[in-house]
């Protein structure tokens, strides 16, 4: 099966990251060693994830944006999260994340928010 | 042995709504006969072995999503049995197996309208069921896991089942009614 990879990208003090198409524990492995890399080496306000090109999310989602929620929060930051389709957006409602963390419609809109 | 049987409250517990589903079937197959198609079992199965890797989550949940298309569900119903798949096939591969090499054992069962998982390992089993399907119940230490996989899948199924024993194995038995 092919190896689904994220991708990072960094807007001013904002790091968009792009998730990939299945958002699961197989592909969650190794998303905490490398933003916390990130997060290191650059001054980030904010993480933006960006689920645009995410079809499906179970629980290991969630479980990495509660992390990285509960990261920033500590350092004063902010999560934000846009491009949510159908699915998505019921796992993060169900999750709980729905209350927590801002949704919004494009990445630009996600960073000045 | 320990048994937890869970219900929604909407499905009104498990023997009655199998009860109506089976009755629903009965008809089915009475439509059947006058057709001249009547079949001895109206029941069909899937049955897989996967290896416990964490690449066989999506495999497992992708076959189990093409196997219930022949229901004609929603994309709703399909996105929630495979999220309920998933994090069963994850408990398995992580908790069950502890990343180790196993086999996982998933039958999926369709009659009339309902359809059935089970998800079997032959791993560690759970000591405390109950406490382990308490909603943020995680053995995780690094943060990185949610402890809301069983709470998943009873959000997404109508029916929740888990039997395991330390030692032996874990079976979780998910039924869902498909087409409301």
């Amino acid at each position: 099966m092919m190896e689904q990879e994220f991708s990072y990208e960094a807007k001013g003090q904002a790091l968009v990251i792009h998730l990939p198409k299945e958002l699961d524990h197989h592909n969650c492995r190794n998303l905490k060693v490398e933003t916390d890399l990130l997060l290191a080496e650059n001054y980030i306000t904010k993480i933006v994830f960006d689920f645009s090109g995410t079809v499906f999310m179970d629980s290991s989602g969630i479980g990495v944006l509660l992390n990285r929620y509960k990261q920033m929060e500590r350092s004063g930051g902010k999560v934000a999260i846009c491009g949510a389709g159908a699915q998505i957006t019921r796992v993060l409602n169900i999750g709980g994340i729905g209350k927590l963390v801002p949704r919004y419609d494009s990445i630009e809109a996600a960073i000045a928010g | 042995m320990e048994q937890i049987k869970r219900q929604t409250p909407e499905n009104g517990g498990y023997k009655e709504t199998d009860r109506e589903l089976r009755e629903g079937s009965r008809s089915e197959r009475k439509g059947e006969a006058m057709e001249g198609l009547e079949k001895e079992e109206d029941r069909e199965i899937l049955r897989m072995e996967v290896e416990s890797r964490s690449s066989n989550e999506e495999f497992a949940r992708v076959a189990v999503a093409v196997f219930m298309s022949r229901l004609d569900p929603t994309m709703e119903e399909i996105d929630d049995v495979k999220t309920a798949v998933s994090e069963a096939v994850t408990n398995a591969v992580i908790h069950g197996y502890q990343g180790e090499s196993g086999i996982i054992y998933i039958q999926v069962t369709i009659e009339g309208r309902l359809l059935s998982v089970e998800v079997e390992d032959r791993g560690v089993g759970i000591g405390d069921v109950k406490k382990a399907m308490e909603p943020m119940y995680t053995t995780d230490t690094t943060g990185e896991r949610s402890g809301m996989g069983f709470s998943f899948m009873e959000a997404f199924m109508d029916q929740v089942q888990v039997k395991s024993a330390p030692g032996k194995g874990t079976c979780v038995m998910m039924k869902k009614r498909i087409g409301r």
